[in-house]
C-alpha cells in the first residue's frame, strides 16, 4: 500500500530487539539509469538531459575509482542495475541483514554540483521525488536527505521549504568540495531556509567544484582523492566558524559525513590558537573555535579510524570530547563499508557501543 | 674520543632571518637585474604577499632600531634567540616568496641574490647559523641550478620549500630539485606559508587571513601524503624532508589514515611498498613550534607517544614569531629526560648530519 509521507511514518519493527539497534546514518541509493530519473523531470529538463545529459561539472577533475562504482563487488544488484539501485537487494543484503532500525538515504547524485543553476534546481528535485516514490514511500525503514542547488542559495532554500514538514526527509545534503568555502555569504539563504525547518546539513565526502581538490594542486591518484577527505572538510569547518555562521545561526546544526574525525581535536586545538593570535581580525566571534564546533557539529563513524593501538582510540575519544555525537554508518554500498557488528573497537564500553550504533542518531534525528 | 651528543646543548631548527627590503639585496644582483628592480616596479615577493605583521611578529623588542622588520637583525637575533636559550647551533628560514614572482628569471636572480646575502651577511658572521636555500621552487629546473650552484657550501644544510605550491610536492617535476638536494646532502625544509597563486583549499579562497593560518595544516597534510603515495622516498632513498612550522598534533590521524587506506587501495600505488608511517618514520621529521597544543597537557604527552617514533620532532623556536625566556617554556611539560635530550639535539644532530 503506498503510503503518503504526510502522514506520520510506521515505525519500524526490528528482528530481534534484544540485540543492539543500529541506526545507519549513511546509505547510497542511486537511480538505476538516468532514464528512471528523467520521469520525474519537467519536458524541458528531460529535453535538456536528452541533449546534454548530466554535464560531469568540471571536466579533468575525476578520480577514477580503485573498484567500478565505489562499491563492494558483492554489491551489484541481481536484476542488473547498479549498486544501491534496487530496494529490494538493498533491504536484503543490508537493511535486513544488519537489522537496520532506520537507515538514512543519501543520494550523490551530484545535482547539486552542477553548474547551470536551473538544470541542478530540475535535477535536485527530480532525485528528491524520485527518492520519495520509489524509497521513503516504500520501505518505512528508511528516511532521506534532500538534494539542493547548494551553489545558488535562493534556489536551495526554495528546494527546502518545498519539502519541509515531510517527515521522510530528515536532512540536507551537500558535498564537501563546494565552489566557494561554506561560511562564505552565498549560502546563508540555504542555513536560513535549514533553520527555519530545523534540519540540519550534511556534508558528505566527495565532490569537485573546479579547483584542484587540495590546498596544493592536484593530486596523481585516487588514494590521494579518498584519504585526502579531511583535507577537503578542513577548511570547511574553518570558514564556517571564522565567518561566523554559529553566530549568525546559533542552531543551525551540521553533519559531517564519510570524512573520518581523528584529524578533528588537533583542528580544534590549532583554531583556539590560531584565533587567539589573530582574533581581532573576526571580533564578531564570541568563543572558543573549538567551543562552536562541539557545540554545532555531528560525526559519523564511517570510515572508522583504526589506529594501530586500541588504546588510541580511546585517547581520541578523551580528546575529542563529542561522545554524544558519533553516528554510525555502513555507506553501503561502497567498497569501505563498515559492518556494524565489526567497526566499533572491541574495547569501547556498551554503553558508548550503544549510543554510536543507534541512540545518539534517534535523539538527533528524532526518530 | 669525544662525545658527539654533548657536541651542542641545543639545536633550534627553525628562526627567521627576513629580507629588510628589495635594496639589501641590490647588490648581489647581476647588472641586468640591479637595473630591472630599480626601474621597474619589480619589488619581490612583498608585493603580493600579506602578513599581518604586528599580530604575527608581536614582539616589539624584535623590531630593530633602524626600522626593519623583525627578524632583519643579526645582533638581535643573537640577542634574543641564540644567547638566552644557550642555543649552539640555529637553522635559519627566509621564507622569501619566490615562487610569487611569475617571472621565472626573475624568481631566479632574486632567490640567487637572498642566498648571496644569507651567506655573506649571516653565516659568514656567525659561526652558530646554517641556512636554508631559497629557490625559484615554481621552476624545478631553475633551482636545481641554484641547488647546485650553492649546495657545496658548508653553510647551507637545507632548501626552502614553501607548504603552499601551484604543484603538489610528491609530483614528478619537482624530481630536479630531489635529486640535486640529495646529491649535496641538503633536507627538504618545506615551511608555512607561500604564495604560488593558487588557491589555499578544495573549494576556492578564504575570506579571512585567520582561516589561511589555521588552514596550513591541511595543507601540509596534503602535501606529506603525496610525497608519500608519490614514492618520492622510495625514488630518492636518501631524501629527508623536514616540515617547518606545520604544526605536529594532526601527525598521527595522519598516519592512521594513511596506513589504512594503503592497505585498501595500495594496487593503484605499488610502489608504495611499505606501509606509509614507515617512510614517515624514515625520511620526515617536524619541528616543534609553533606548536598546537591541546588544553589538558596530557593530551599532548598522548599525542607525542602516538607518533610511535621518539625521533620525529625537531627543537624550533620560530623566533621573531614566538619568544622563549627559557627552554622549558619552549617544550611541552612532562617529558622523560631522554626525549628531552633527543628534541633539542639529538634528533637534528643525526637528521641533518651535524
Amino acid at each position: 500500500m503506498v503510503m503518503t509521507l504526510t502522514e506520520t511514518p510506521v515505525k519500524p519493527k526490528r528482528q530481534d530487539p534484544t540485540k543492539m539497534a543500529v541506526i545507519d546514518c549513511d546509505i547510497h541509493n542511486a537511480p538505476a539509469s538516468d532514464d528512471v530519473l528523467a520521469k520525474y523531470l519537467p519536458a524541458r529538463w528531460r529535453r535538456h538531459m536528452e541533449l546534454f545529459g548530466s554535464r560531469p561539472a568540471y571536466p579533468g577533475s575525476y578520480y577514477p575509482r580503485l573498484h567500478p562504482n565505489a562499491a563492494r563487488s558483492d554489491s551489484w544488484p541481481p536484476n542488473g542495475g547498479k549498486p544501491g539501485s534496487d530496494l529490494k537487494f538493498m533491504q536484503e543484503q543490508l537493511l535486513d541483514a544488519w537489522d537496520i532500525e532506520y537507515g538514512l538515504l543519501n543520494p550523490l547524485y551530484g545535482a547539486g554540483g552542477q553548474p547551470n543553476l536551473d538544470y541542478s534546481a530540475a535535477l535536485a528535485r527530480a532525485v528528491n521525488e524520485w527518492q520519495q516514490a520509489e524509497w521513503l514511500e516504500p520501505e518505512p525503514r528508511l528516511r532521506g536527505s534532500l538534494v539542493v542547488p547548494y551553489e545558488d542559495g535562493q534556489l536551495a532554500a526554495a528546494e527546502i521549504d518545498h519539502w519541509a514538514g515531510q517527515p521522510g526527509y530528515i536532512q540536507i545534503l551537500l558535498i564537501a568540495r563546494t565552489h566557494e568555502l561554506l561560511g562564505r555569504r552565498k549560502y546563508w539563504p540555504m542555513y536560513e531556509a535549514a533553520v527555519r525547518h530545523d534540519l540540519p546539513i550534511g556534508i558528505h565526502f566527495g565532490g569537485n567544484a573546479g579547483w584542484p581538490i587540495t590546498g596544493a594542486g592536484w593530486p596523481s591518484f585516487y588514494i590521494e582523492d579518498h584519504v585526502g577527505m579531511p583535507q577537503s572538510f578542513q577548511p570547511q569547518i574553518i570558514s564556517m566558524v571564522v565567518e561566523g555562521v554559529f553566530e549568525h545561526f546559533p542552531t543551525l546544526k551540521i553533519v559531517l559525513i564519510e570524512g573520518g574525525f581523528a584529524w578533528l581535536p588537533s583542528l580544534m586545538w590549532r583554531l583556539d590558537r590560531s584565533w587567539r593570535l589573530l582574533r581581532e581580525e573576526a571580533p564578531h566571534l564570541n568563543r572558543l573555535p573549538s567551543d562552536y564546533i562541539r557545540d554545532h557539529f555531528w560525526i559519523t563513524t564511517q570510515p572508522i579510524e583504526e589506529p594501530p593501538q586500541p588504546a588510541y582510540f580511546d585517547q581520541l575519544l578523551e580528546q575529542l570530547q563529542m561522545n554524544d555525537r558519533f553516528l554510525f554508518a555502513t555507506d553501503y554500498p561502497h567498497w569501505d563499508f563498515d559492518a556494524p557488528d565489526r567497526a566499533l573497537p572491541n574495547t569501547l564500553p556498551a554503553e558508548l557501543k550503544r549510543k554510536i550504533l543507534a541512540e545518539n542518531a534517534r535523539a538527533f534525528y528524532r526518530f | 674520543m669525544a662525545d658527539q651528543s654533548s657536541k651542542f646543548s641545543v639545536i633550534d631548527c627553525d628562526l627567521h632571518n627576513v629580507v629588510p627590503s628589495v635594496n639589501a639585496l641590490i647588490p648581489y644582483l647581476p647588472d641586468h637585474w640591479q637595473e630591472y628592480v630599480t626601474q621597474s616596479d619589480l619589488k619581490g615577493p612583498a608585493a603580493s604577499l600579506y602578513s599581518p605583521e604586528p599580530l604575527l611578529a608581536p614582539h616589539p623588542e624584535t623590531r630593530p632600531d633602524t626600522g626593519g622588520p623583525p627578524g632583519s637583525d643579526l645582533e638581535l637575533l643573537r640577542r634574543q634567540a641564540l644567547d638566552p636559550l644557550g642555543v649552539d647551533l640555529a637553522i635559519l628560514n627566509c621564507a622569501y616568496a619566490a615562487e610569487s614572482i611569475h617571472n621565472p628569471y626573475g624568481a631566479a636572480a632574486l632567490a640567487s641574490a637572498v642566498n648571496d646575502w644569507q651567506q655573506a651577511e649571516w653565516l659568514a658572521r656567525e659561526p652558530r647559523l646554517r641556512a636554508s636555500l631559497v629557490v625559484p621552487s615554481h621552476e624545478p629546473e631553475l633551482a636545481a641550478q641554484e641547488i647546485e650552484r650553492l649546495g657545496g657550501q658548508p653553510g647551507f644544510v637545507q632548501v626552502f620549500l614553501p607548504v603552499r605550491s601551484r604543484a603538489l610536492y610528491g609530483t614528478r617535476r619537482y624530481h630536479p630539485i630531489y635529486r640535486t638536494a640529495a646529491r649535496h646532502n641538503l633536507t627538504i625544509g618545506i615551511h608555512f606559508g607561500g604564495a604560488p597563486g593558487a588557491p589555499p583549499s578544495a573549494s576556492g579562497w578564504p575570506s579571512y587571513y585567520l582561516e589561511e593560518y589555521a588552514g596550513m595544516s591541511h595543507i601540509f597534510q596534503s602535501q606529506l601524503i603525496s610525497l608519500i603515495v608519490e614514492g618520492v622516498f622510495e625514488e630518492f632513498p636518501t631524501l629527508k624532508v623536514v616540515l617547518i612550522a606545520s604544526g605536529v598534533t594532526w601527525l598521527p590521524s595522519l598516519m592512521w589514515r594513511l596506513d589504512k587506506e594503503w592497505k585498501g587501495l595500495r594496487r593503484e600505488v605499488p610502489w608504495v611498498k611499505r606501509l606509509p608511517s614507515e617512510y614517515i618514520h624514515d625520511h620526515v621529521r617536524f619541528t616543534l613550534q609553533p606548536l598546537d597544543a591541546p588544553p589538558d597537557p596530557r593530551h599532548l604527552l598522548q599525542i607525542i607517544d602516538q607518533l610511535e617514533s621518539e625521533e620525529l620532532l625537531l627543537f624550533s623556536t620560530d623566533y621573531p614569531y614566538h619568544r622563549f625566556d627559557n627552554l622549558s617554556d619552549a617544550l611541552p611539560a612532562g617529558l622523560p629526560a631522554d626525549l628531552k635530550q633527543k628534541i633539542l639535539v639529538e634528533n637534528a644532530r643525526t637528521f641533518y648530519g651535524f
